[in-house]
């Protein structure tokens, strides 16, 4: 009914029902289910979810808010570096009020040059370095993201940097963010970028001699069965289904 | 140790025993080995509410070569545990050790490639005390559990004699997986 009433510029087609906006730009995974409900009999309704999880498009201007000025002031900061911005920068994506540069990795140390010296963009601090794993996205699986945050200004912007795992190599921004060091000790033990220049790229959660990278997601729980009287439990993500 | 060892069995022995197993209970000096959460529980149960200076145990060593009882507190690592071994290894004897938790006991919650699955793999443990953090009533009560231990322990020639008796017993046990057909 609601398709006869004709259709307006905005209403949805199809009844309402959920569609993926052509906005999504990128498909990382679709799950189906929740909490390993799998088989007939499930009257929890778990079994039958269906969940997208997609990135943000890249966004076009205006961004909104001061991520055009921060963006206008870095294309001239790099272009006064002799940089082009979007010779340094793929994608910028601006989602939940938050913006995030995907930057090319062979320039990231030019752009947090330019971010922290610029008098306008005056992002002194980062927070963090993390990583991701994309196992799926051939070509660029592993993430290094950094969060800037201005004091001056009260501003924050995220760095992403991508990085195949063939090649898993990302300058180290330390000579710029001392504070990165231990961030990118973290995401050299748990993800296994290794950051060119950094002064002493060593494991700093697990022990030294650990083998493996635990927080990409080909990295098994490894959790041991736990015995009780008479009966021994699997550990969590090997156990079966409860229905 | 000392003139205990040389005492026959008798009358004598258990009046040393006795005398021994009182005063080691009665000053017990712990090491701490705050970890994590427990440790939180632990330094509660040593401030004014629930008070473990009546039982002679407020001054918590740093040292571990001046401590008798280490409380194992809170989720011991892959990265910490050669870090453990070697402040038990430090304690001089007679030592004890308190498991504090479920995640020095047996792991807890954390299944998984980072955490000890119980300190039991590393050092021996006395007394185990479950809870996620356990209260300090509990604390107190694995604690006074423990000085019970402590004041019946057989010396000398009765020492050896419980060890080989209590080998014997563990031998003939049923182990744990196969005690079936309790939830009847």
């Amino acid at each position: 009914m609601s398709d006869q009433t004709g259709e307006q510029a905005g209403e949805q087609p199809g009844g309402g029902l959920p569609v993926t906006p052509a906005a999504e730009a990128q498909i990382v995974d679709v799950r189906t289910g929740m909490f390993g409900v799998r088989g007939p009999g499930d009257t929890s309704g778990y079994g039958g979810l269906v969940r997208t999880v997609a990135m943000p498009a890249p966004a076009t201007r205006p961004f909104g808010g001061y991520f055009d000025e921060v963006a206008d002031r870095l294309t001239t900061a790099l272009a006064v570096a002799g940089r082009s911005f979007d010779g340094c920068v793929e994608a910028v994506v601006v989602d939940r009020d938050e913006m995030t540069f995907h930057v090319r990795r062979e320039h990231v140390v030019d752009v947090c040059r330019q971010l922290r010296d610029d008098p306008d963009l005056r992002f002194e601090m980062c927070v963090s370095v993390s990583g991701v794993h994309y196992p799926h996205d051939a070509g660029r699986e592993l993430h290094a993201l950094y969060h800037l945050l201005s004091i001056t200004h009260n501003r924050r912007v995220r760095l992403e940097v991508s990085c195949p795992d063939a090649d898993p190599h990302i300058p180290s921004v330390v000579e710029i963010y001392p504070t990165a060091d231990w961030h990118e000790r973290e995401t050299w033990d748990f993800f296994g970028i290794v950051f060119d220049g950094h002064p002493a790229l060593a494991r700093i959660q697990m022990p030294d001699d650990w083998p493996g990278h635990p927080q990409r997601k080909d990295y098994p729980l490894g959790g041991i069965p736990v015995e009780y009287k008479g009966a021994t439990i699997p550990p969590p993500d090997v156990r079966r289904a409860y229905t | 140790m000392g003139i205990e060892e040389k005492l026959p069995s008798g009358f004598l022995l258990t009046s040393v025993e006795k005398l021994a197993g009182y005063f080691r209970k009665g000053s017990l000096w712990p090491a701490t080995f705050g970890l994590a959460c427990c440790a939180i529980e632990m330094m509660s149960t040593g401030a004014p509410r629930f008070d473990l200076a009546r039982f002679g145990m407020e001054v918590f060593r740093g040292s571990p070569r001046q401590a008798d009882l280490m409380i194992v507190a809170g989720r011991v690592s892959q990265k910490m545990a050669p870090v453990l071994r070697q402040i038990y290894d430090q304690m001089v004897e007679p030592k004890w050790v308190l498991s504090m938790g479920v995640c020095a006991s047996s792991g807890g919650m954390f299944n998984n490639y980072a955490i000890v699955q119980g300190v039991d793999h590393i050092v021996p443990v006395d007394i185990y005390l479950p809870g996620c953090p356990p209260r300090p009533e509990m604390l107190i009560h694995a604690i006074l559990e423990l000085h019970e231990q402590i004041a019946t322990m057989p010396l000398g020639s009765n020492r050896v004699a419980a060890a080989r008796a209590a080998e014997e017993a563990a031998m003939t046990a049923t182990p744990t997986s196969a005690m079936k057909g309790l939830l009847r």
